[in-house]
């Protein structure tokens, strides 16, 4: 099946569990095999992403409502954080780089998590991006930047003060 | 700080169009006047460096996760059992099934029906129809105005001689009016890319294309008799000869013709 890592990844991200990923990325591409007729455009990827993105906020509407109306909020990273430093082993691998930026790249909103992952991991352009997800491409570029300077406030080392101050110096 | 506030409104387009410069996704005109701000804004620079770092930390943690192994087979499985699992296609299954269970006898009725062809004419049944469609179509064009003969001539020691020197062959040329089948003349085509001579007969007032060439080691590919479009054949080998006369007359009257020349 041709691209199913990259429907694989983006599930993976939106739906934040390597199991519930595989079953929705199934059902996807077992239907969008099966209406492969309906598909005449030359962009495989494209398509297939879409109808894998689709089937991930179906799957989100039904199971983890919770996930798509949460905003911003670190709340989510430091309870994260919080249930990783409980033990002493899940404490080191929290501390694993890797692991900080899984954690943080989770917390943000699953719309900006998708156009981060779609850009940083999968490579797309804006305008691949916003066939993808149907938003405008002006609001690509918006919500990547919105994104990443939530990654870089979640990232940065115990900083929450350095963070705001950068941020209040932005807004001036 | 300074600097930032003196270039405030420039630091906010340059803040929109940062990501977009980042991404390699500004036209290259945006692309200039971005740099351009640049090399004037270090706050501007320091933000750069810092989503380039974002980036390659990104970068280096390959958060990319490639699918499951099993996931594939998964998928195949599904998509074979897919018309016996769906349910709300179940209305449709048994039509499609059944449809499929009737195309695959028509299919195999088919095979058995022209493969068998095959074994009895001893080649592909594609080739048999090509060479019959190019003598069907050669005597056609030969119907139209002025393409019938090349040489006309009811003398068979004049067609004889005309093909001397057109072909590396010698057909046999017999006149058979006494027979009730006039020789009208000869002309040349092109049957299965080689020239081939052909003998024109009337017939009342019909006429028939006999095309006559060496014949091959193996077997014709073409049927002893057949009908077309309403033309009719009748193919037959003699004095190491292929002979295929074709017309519209009826196939007893081929039939006498083809006796005829092979005697």
């Amino acid at each position: 099946m041709p691209h199913q890592d990259a429907a694989f990844n983006l599930a993976r991200w939106l739906l934040r569990s390597r199991a519930d990923a595989e079953d929705v990325t199934q059902d996807a591409l077992v239907r969008a095999f099966r209406f492969m007729a309906g598909f005449h455009g030359t962009d495989a990827r494209t398509w297939l992403l879409q109808i894998v993105r689709n089937a991930c906020y179906s799957w989100l509407e039904k199971n983890r409502r919770a996930d798509l109306t949460t905003e911003f909020d670190e709340t989510v990273h430091l309870q994260a954080q919080g249930q990783a430093t409980q033990t002493p082993e899940a404490a080191a691998v929290a501390s694993n780089e890797r692991e900080r930026l899984m954690r943080a790249l989770e917390s943000l909103p699953a719309r900006s998590r998708e156009v981060l992952v779609l850009r940083e991991l999968e490579g797309c352009s804006y305008k691949e991006i916003a066939t993808i997800t149907s938003i405008p491409i002006g609001t690509v570029m918006s919500t990547l930047s919105r994104g990443r300077d939530g990654l870089k406030r979640l990232l940065r080392p115990a900083g929450g003060a350095d963070a705001g101050g950068k941020e209040v110096h932005r807004d001036v | 700080m300074q600097a930032g506030k003196r270039c405030t409104v420039t630091c906010e387009i340059s803040q929109a169009l940062l990501h977009g410069y980042l991404d390699g996704e500004l036209d290259p005109i945006r692309a200039e006047e971005f740099e351009r701000h640049l090399e004037s804004c270090s706050p501007c620079i320091a933000q750069l460096e810092e989503q380039e770092s974002l980036r390659a930390t990104l970068r280096a943690a390959k958060l990319y996760e490639r699918a499951p192994a099993g996931l594939a087979k998964k998928i195949q499985r599904q998509i074979a059992n897919t018309e016996t699992e769906s349910d709300y296609q179940w209305t449709w299954v048994p039509i499609f099934r059944w449809i499929a269970a009737s195309a695959v006898i028509v299919l195999l009725m088919a095979i058995t029906y022209f493969g068998a062809q095959r074994i009895l004419s001893g080649k592909p049944g594609v080739e048999q129809t090509a060479m019959m469609s190019e003598v069907i179509d050669a005597h056609v064009r030969s119907l139209q105005p002025g393409h019938l003969t090349d040489v006309l001539s009811t003398d068979q020691h004049t067609v004889k001689p005309w093909f001397n020197g057109k072909l590396d062959y010698v057909p046999p040329v017999k006149d058979l009016a006494e027979n009730g089948f006039p020789l009208l003349g000869g002309r040349l085509d092109v049957l299965d890319g080689r020239s081939v001579a052909v003998l024109v007969y009337g017939r009342r007032k019909h006429y028939i294309s006999v095309f006559v060439w060496p014949a091959a080691p193996n077997d014709s590919p073409i049927p002893a008799t057949g009908t077309r479009n309403g033309f009719q054949w009748n193919y037959s080998r003699a004095h190491g000869m292929e002979f295929c006369a074709i017309s519209d007359v009826s196939a007893t009257d081929l039939h006498d013709l083809a006796e005829l020349l092979q005697e």
